[in-house]
């Protein structure tokens, strides 16, 4: 079948065309996390030797929910770009599909589930 | 794979280039990516037993103080440390600076130079004033 095609119709769609938004949305959450990666260490240090209530009491401040919520946001964003060119760069044929999925979901339930705490510590629950 | 016959060039394979620091850097950079994706897990872990209540809270800081724990955090903090002097790197190639050959070797060892210095730096810190 493919003899009917010519060389750029089989090329097309296989490269990097349309990559500019991809591309922008890493760089953009890069910049991001450099800021929110170094206050989530710095939060992780002073927390380090906290109690169960000391912590609580850490994410009961509205900076420290606003902030980690973001941390949470750029970082999944970021990892979910960043596997999904590690999958099409290695993964081709039929895996490639419901792996590219899958790094998606992940991404959102790791997001999903990382706010739910945030939010429910926020408001003190 | 392609039926195209041609004399066309096609990219020899990567095996035939001697392996140089950039290289490692570039598929370090990729397995740190890969690390960090994983151990988003462990973030889950730690906010969502914070979140659920005290006895949750407390298997948790157990598993993370203990010593397969603290491995891992090292670990991670590494690949943390890595990754984001990886990426401050790409931020200068995007300007279209430092892509010459000795800068982007002299790049690549500070890349890894630095994240091992820091991460041994920062656990330092933490065993003398933790």
């Amino acid at each position: 079948m493919s003899d009917f095609r010519t060389p750029l119709r089989r090329v097309r769609g296989m490269g990097a065309a349309g990559g500019t938004e991809h591309f922008w949305r890493q760089r953009l959450t890069a910049v991001a996390n450099v800021f929110l990666i170094t206050f989530f260490v710095i939060l992780l240090l002073s927390l380090m030797n906290e109690s169960y209530d000391g912590v609580r009491a850490a994410f009961a401040n509205p900076f420290v929910g606003i902030a980690m919520a973001l941390v949470v946001i750029s970082a999944t964003i970021h990892m979910q770009l960043g596997m999904q060119v590690i999958l099409e760069d290695y993964v081709h044929g039929a895996a490639k599909m419901p792996l590219l999925i899958l790094n998606t979901f992940f991404a959102i339930v790791v997001a999903a589930a990382c706010l739910f705490a945030i939010v429910k510590m926020s408001f003190g629950a | 794979m392609s039926d195209v016959k041609s004399a066309r060039p096609l990219s020899p394979h990567i095996s035939i280039y001697k392996f140089r620091p950039t290289m490692a850097m570039s598929i370090l950079h990729r397995i740190t990516g890969g690390a960090l994706y994983v151990g988003t897990l462990l973030l889950v872990w730690w906010l969502v037993a914070a979140a659920s209540g005290p006895a949750a809270f407390a298997t948790a800081s157990a598993f993370f103080g203990s010593i397969i724990g603290q491995l891992i955090l090292f670990g991670y903090t590494w690949a943390l440390l890595h990754h984001m002097f990886g990426g401050l790197r790409h931020f200068v190639w995007d300007t279209g600076r430092a892509i010459s050959k000795t800068t982007s070797t002299t790049l690549a060892n500070a890349t890894i130079i630095g994240s091992l210095a820091a991460t041994v730096l920062l656990w330092l810190g933490i065993l003398i004033f933790g």
